[in-house]
């Protein structure tokens, strides 16, 4: 038959299509997570910035609204320090979640942040914060956990109101080596 | 083209060997393309037995019959079945029995990976199936398998369920490449693309979406399989992934899905309404231009599934205006059809009803669809029963009765009877009275708030739901009546003409009735 060499040739090269789309499967991860954190879309912020000594913009003042939330297999307590604090667009402020373990065994914890609406994402700007490293706590030990931020003066104006959930789960299972030294 | 001769050498003249092994080793395409369509038919009767179970326990408020965690493995399975192994696999049944004779070729380019890309879906299907006797039950998550439900909460028996999902989707690729590549090299001299038949054409793209997502579904249920058992955390937050990640993944795949579950279906009518019309298709290029660009836009369109999960006015508003768009090449297909029969010498028998009921309640289904994509209206439909309805009429009086209609338009050819004309329309008329009660009070019941996949609910949706139940059994038991006649007709029945139809176009037409088990060993010339 003449055209079993193109039969051959149309299988194989469809076949590398396919094996080609499983690894584009593979590739929407990290591309997920790029896009999301230019766009800030999914309320996700930016990791550490430095410090930038903004102009602050005392004719406004921005509500920010902090939440403490835990996954349902997450056994700690774990409480926002202040509900709400007000800052002007610009000013550096330090804000404190408490955390505390309660159960009877060494735990590590990561702490997920997302922030509303989302579009205030890109302007919130954190050079510290506990949910930047994996937390561990020992059975029955207590702490303090901070996070330092400013939300920068291009916020657009109609924007009043930010709050920012930080959901904690329970991370034992997937722990970092230091972070387990850390423990003991 | 290059195809000049396509003698099939290595199996000469004979007819089909004898025996169960027959089918076991067969590469004819009639003989895979029969398997698949049986093995459709035994998952559409076993999905529907579910349904009825579903249907049954829905019958009133309050729980009667089943466990409230059975009734969720019955919504997953019902889903899993109907659409992986109903619907799909009757469609890659037809386009083994059919494409080969409508391109003039002697076979599939790739006989022996056809064979085993039937052979690997009773496995598939055993598998999940099997799942149903386990201890754990079985899957219980709904067809979608959002994580973490799939994951972290999943019973155990998830892991049986990703592998079948690995193997339907390796058959899928296969019978894909297979189609693509029998469609590339073995038309016969002279049938340029453009002269390709609607069926034909409507399957070259499907197979394209196949291979483009079937590995992306491969892909998300191997990154569940590593989050259960190999501690990554694709989609567990705690471990730094995402479950939102999941349901892009999902729907990137999950949108070319439902139109791979409905282009072939557009082929079919475009085949069907021409016919007994006794008129040309209206509009054939604008046919094949509407179905690539419903193609393109299924990749561009996922997020319409997930409005309410959070997503930026932005994103929602690009994925509501693209999926509005897709209503145009869509109506464009529409009004070529209702242009076909417009001053027809039109006739009604069983497969053009099948036809015309399907115009005119995939409209519908495509309406509601149209409803569903207003980003703001959809935080009130979002799984609620209109979006139980609005799937179930593009699936069944859709992709269903296409399918039906199919069958009954190529039976003639394929057994040399014709079937039993009186019975053929009772069954029509039992199924689209059947399907309308049963999936018509659905779209009251969502738009009042009855939220989708649970076992009981509130007293105020009882009346519906209960006219609902009647109708899921009367269109339940109506396709054993389908079984009948399609069993009959092969056992007997009037001996069909080869042309089958008066009005039929086509080089399958040209063959005798029933079918030589070769055909087109020497290919004819298209002019």
């Amino acid at each position: 038959m003449s055209s079993k060499p193109n039969v051959a040739k149309s299988a194989i090269k469809h076949l590398f299509v396919a094996l080609a789309m499983f690894g584009f499967g593979f590739a929407l991860v990290p591309l997920y997570d790029v896009f999301c954190e230019i766009t800030g879309l999914n309320g996700k912020v930016t990791g550490t910035v430095e410090k930038v000594d903004y102009t602050v913009d005392t004719s406004r003042t921005v509500t920010v609204q902090l939440l403490a939330s835990k996954n349902a297999e997450m056994p700690w307590r774990f409480m926002a320090l202040q509900e709400q604090i007000d800052l002007h667009p610009g000013e550096w402020k330090q804000i404190g979640f408490w955390a505390s373990n309660t159960t009877d065994n060494d735990m590590v914890s990561q702490a997920v942040p997302s922030i509303t609406p989302a579009r205030a994402a890109e302007y919130v700007q954190k050079t510290e914060c506990f949910c930047f490293q994996q937390q561990p706590l020992a059975a029955g030990e207590s702490k303090q956990m901070n996070m330092v931020f400013t939300i920068s003066p291009e916020l657009p104006e109609d924007i009043q109101t930010v709050s920012m959930v930080y959901t904690l789960f329970d991370s034992t299972a997937f722990a970092d080596p230091e972070t387990v030294a850390k423990l003991n | 083209m290059t195809t000049t001769t396509a003698a099939h050498d290595d199996h000469g003249h004979h007819g089909p060997a004898k025996g169960i092994m027959r089918w076991v080793l067969t590469t004819n395409h009639k003989d895979i393309g029969t398997m698949y369509l049986w093995f459709s038919f035994i998952m559409l009767l076993t999905g529907g037995v579910m349904a009825l179970i579903i249907r049954a326990e829905l019958f009133q408020p309050g729980m009667q019959l089943i466990e409230p965690e059975f009734f969720n493995q019955m919504t997953t399975m019902h889903g899993l079945i109907m659409v992986f192994g109903a619907i799909m696999p009757a469609f890659v049944g037809l386009a083994n029995w059919m494409v080969p004779m409508m391109v003039g070729a002697p076979d599939m380019a790739l006989p022996r990976m056809n064979n085993l890309s039937f052979w690997i879906l009773p496995f598939a299907f055993g598998m999940l199936l099997l799942t149903l006797f386990s201890e754990a039950g079985a899957p219980n998550f709904g067809w979608t398998f959002y994580a973490p439900l799939s994951t972290t909460y999943a019973p155990s028996s998830v892991t049986y369920f990703i592998f079948g999902v690995h193997l339907m989707g390796i058959s899928s690729i296969m019978g894909a490449i297979n189609i693509v590549a029998t469609i590339l090299n073995m038309r016969a001299p002279g049938m340029t693309y453009m002269k390709m038949p609607l069926f034909v054409w409507t399957w070259f793209i499907t197979a394209y979406l196949l291979i483009a997502v079937m590995p992306v579904l491969a892909g998300v249920v191997t990154m569940m399989l590593m989050d259960i058992h190999f501690g990554t955390s694709f989609f567990n937050a705690a471990g730094g992934g995402d479950p939102v990640l999941f349901q892009h993944l999902f729907w990137f795949f999950g949108h070319p899905e439902v139109y791979i579950m409905i282009l072939p279906a557009f082929g079919i009518v475009s085949h069907i309404i021409p016919t007994f019309s006794r008129k040309p298709l209206f509009g054939y290029s604008s046919m094949v231009y509407a179905t690539a660009s419903i193609a393109f836009l299924s990749f561009i369109v996922w997020a319409h599934h997930m409005f309410t999960v959070g997503l930026p006015l932005v994103t929602e508003l690009f994925f509501m205006y693209a999926t509005m768009v897709i209503a145009i090449p869509t109506g464009v297909k529409v009004f070529n059809w209702v242009s076909t029969m417009f001053q027809g010498s039109l006739t009604f028998e069983t497969p053009m009803l099948f036809a015309i009921a399907f115009v005119i309640l995939f409209t519908i289904g495509g309406f509601s669809g149209l409803m569903l994509a207003i980003a703001p209206a959809d935080f009130q439909y979002h799984d609620t029963y209109f979006v139980v309805a609005h799937f179930h009429y593009v699936l069944v009086p859709g992709a269903l009765f296409a399918i039906i209609a199919g069958v009954y338009f190529w039976l003639p050819k394929w057994c040399g009877n014709y079937y039993d004309e009186f019975l053929g329309k009772l069954h029509f008329w039992l199924s689209f009275i059947g399907v309308n009660i049963t999936f018509f009070p659905m779209h009251f019941i969502g738009l009042a708030g009855m939220p989708r996949r649970i076992p009981d609910y509130a007293l105020q949706f009882a009346d519906f739901n209960a006219v609902a139940s009647v109708g899921a059994f009367i269109f339940g038991f109506s396709q054993l009546l389908f079984l009948f006649i399609v069993i009959k007709t092969i056992r007997s029945g009037k001996q069909a003409t080869p042309e089958v139809w008066e009005g039929a176009e086509g080089l399958e037409w040209t063959l005798p009735s029933p079918a030589p088990y070769h055909s087109f060993s020497e290919p004819p010339q298209v002019k």
